[in-house]
């Protein structure tokens, strides 16, 4: 296991070089360079050019990406010129939020998921089974943002249940105030994203279950007694709950991307949120840290998925 | 005793004709004919595009798009309150500079559905070709373009599209389509090569191998009609993802360039709070058209599904 983890885990620093010279060759192709924003009627242009000089932005490329990731391993990621503050300060800013927003979507999406799958493989065929299909089949098709825009339009504005903007009430003083308020900022938006992640968990998990129910494993149980209740609980949920769990990896992953379009929707001051405005000011060195960081969850999630599979499959062994 | 065996024969040949299993159009008429759910949609959805097509046709886009401030976020079913369109009714109301929704709505579906499909139709035939290839030479061919398709995988699609569309200079509809196709045909690969590589496995394809058949009529008249079922599946519900994604990234301001109207732009006014509480009428029916949209294709696309498998058909 360890041994697989560590083995995996040097197989990720190739990819993740490669991904940061991808993404620093394209963010050489965006104009400005964090000089930009200082630009002054009082600065000389041959100074700012000899700034630039000094600092090394006229440096081939390689040079400069060399530079760039020495900075990087010592957790210096460069500075934003849009917040006049240090990449990572900017961006550990906004993560609290997202990480907020992304716990409370898992928790649901797994609330709402689990017992709706489970519900109907036991009933297939059954009315209730049937509703949860129409469910499952329009949070498949229905596009993040179209239904993010419906709720926001029916519960934030129309019923005014739930606030409809921002991340927490500029009222809240005391510590409860300030988390209540969050929670219920937080609420709305993660019940959208809940919504959508639900759909694999719901297909898998039924199918499974109705797959299981006729096997020789299940029959066994049933004919030594155990109860019906006790063999759902026991023997199915456990062995259809495979899938579910090495998808784990990918739907934690998937959250945070689909972060953009919910946290713009419902103007939520998360890492999407900063991204998005980032790319409108040109803040060409918080963008470049984002992407690479998405890019790292994504390889984080893969292997996350890939243990999860292993640990709860003992059949399964991945190199 | 001759006559015994021709009897047979005739049983036999009887049993089989009997047998025989229903192929290809029929096979979909009648998965149809079973789901009315289905049928429906299907019917829906040609409504809608012969609908749209022949709307957008008629309304002209200089008209539509043209600026008028007197008729400034009229509600629907208004008349033009601008003495130079004396006379027009604007069925869905106006948006903030005065042009009609219903137009908009019409040429912006079009935009969006021609966009997809195009997306959609490029994407598969690379994924074909790359997918069948990867599975027909496996070996070193196959690591390499897994590998490719591994790298595209573990990038933030939305982000990366997103930069490449602030990036590209003189960003158009063809530059936004490119975009969307280079970071869109690894799945499309990825899909073929797994159904190909097991088609390829099958013996009549080593058999037809070693009677020398050139590898590209293998290809092409032995393992792609194997697939040809799964392949059209697959377009049915990538078309019904292109739509999603052109119109999300329109709606963010990083799709169709301003001077091409889609079915997102129409949804985006919705960023502005005023206008999603109180202006519904401005991007309601293109969320609402964007839903139906879909759905239908995406509910056509399981009946298909379903009758491409013989395990999973209704009837």
């Amino acid at each position: 296991m360890w041994k697989t983890i560590i083995r995996r885990l040097l197989l990720m620093i190739p990819q993740i070089i490669i991904l940061s010279i991808l993404i620093f060759i394209i963010a050489d192709f965006m104009p400005g360079d964090p000089f930009t924003g200082m630009i002054d009627p009082n600065l000389d242009p041959a100074q700012l050019e000899a700034q630039r000089e000094a600092f090394g932005f006229n440096d081939p490329l390689p040079v400069r990406y060399v530079r760039w990731a020495a900075d990087a391993l010592r957790g210096d990621f460069g500075r934003s010129f849009n917040y006049q503050q240090p990449v990572i300060a900017v961006i550990g800013g906004r993560m609290g939020n997202t990480i907020r927003l992304s716990l409370l979507s898992i928790i649901l999406t797994y609330g709402i998921g689990l017992p709706l799958g489970i519900l109907a493989g036991r009933y297939n065929e059954s009315g209730l089974d049937k509703t949860i299909l129409v469910y499952n089949f329009v949070s498949f098709a229905i596009p993040i943002f179209v239904l993010a825009l419906l709720m926001v339009w029916i519960f934030g504005y129309n019923l005014n249940w739930f606030p409809s903007r921002g991340s927490i009430s500029i009222n809240a003083n005391t510590t409860w105030e300030v988390w209540t308020s969050r929670l219920y900022h937080l609420l709305l938006p993660s019940i959208t994203t809940a919504i959508l992640g639900t759909t694999s968990i719901i297909q898998y998990l039924r199918s499974e279950i109705i797959d299981a129910k006729v096997s020789d494993y299940v029959k066994t149980a049933r004919s030594k007694g155990v109860p019906i209740q006790k063999v759902y609980t026991k023997h199915i949920f456990r062995n259809a709950s495979l899938p579910i769990a090495s998808g784990f990896g990918f739907t934690i992953v998937s959250l945070f991307t689909g972060s953009i379009f919910i946290e713009q929707i419902f103007s939520y001051r998360g890492m999407g949120y900063l991204f998005l405005q980032s790319i409108n000011t040109r803040d060409y060195s918080v963008i470049f840290v984002l992407v690479l960081f998405y890019g790292f969850l994504g390889l984080i999630g893969t292997l996350l998925s890939d243990l999860i599979l292993m640990a709860v499959d003992p059949r399964i062994r991945i190199d | 005793m001759a006559t015994n065996q021709d009897a047979e024969a005739a049983v036999l040949s009887d049993d089989m004709a009997a047998s025989s299993p229903p192929m290809g159009i029929k096979v979909i008429a009648r998965e149809f004919m079973r789901d009315k759910l289905a049928l429906f949609s299907l019917i829906f959805l040609i409504l809608i595009l012969v609908a749209v097509f022949i709307g957008s046709y008629l309304v002209d886009q200089a008209t539509v798009t043209t600026v008028s401030l007197w008729d400034s976020y009229l509600p629907p079913m208004s008349m033009s309150e601008d003495p130079v369109h004396e006379g027009t009714r604007y069925i869905l109301g106006t948006d903030s500079a005065g042009r009609d929704i219903f137009g908009l709505l019409l040429i912006g579906a079009r935009n969006s559905i021609l966009l997809g499909w195009t997306v959609t139709v490029v994407t598969s035939a690379i994924g074909i070709v790359v997918g069948i290839l990867a599975a027909y030479y496996a070996g070193l061919i196959d690591n390499i373009l897994m590998r490719i398709i591994d790298f595209i995988m573990i990038l933030p699609q939305l982000m990366i599209i997103i930069i490449f569309v602030t990036i590209v200079p003189n960003y158009n509809v063809f530059s936004f389509a490119l975009i969307l196709i280079v970071f869109n045909w690894h799945g499309q690969a990825r899909f073929i090569r797994g159904r190909a590589l097991t088609v390829g496995r099958l013996d009549f394809i080593s058999a037809s191998r070693t009677m020398g058949t050139p590898s590209l009529v293998i290809m092409l008249r032995e393992m792609m009609p194997n697939i040809s079922s799964l392949i059209i599946v697959n377009l049915t519900l990538n078309f019904a993802g292109s739509i999603g994604l052109e119109t999300g990234l329109t709606f963010l301001g990083f799709g169709l360039p301003t001077g091409t109207p889609s079915l997102g732009t129409l949804v985006s006014y919705a960023t502005n709070p005023d206008i999603l509480e109180n202006r519904a009428w401005v991007w309601l029916p293109a969320s609402t058209l964007i839903l139906v949209l879909v759905l239908c294709i995406n509910y056509v696309g399981r009946a298909l599904q379903r009758s491409a498998d013989a395990k999973q058909r209704l009837g």
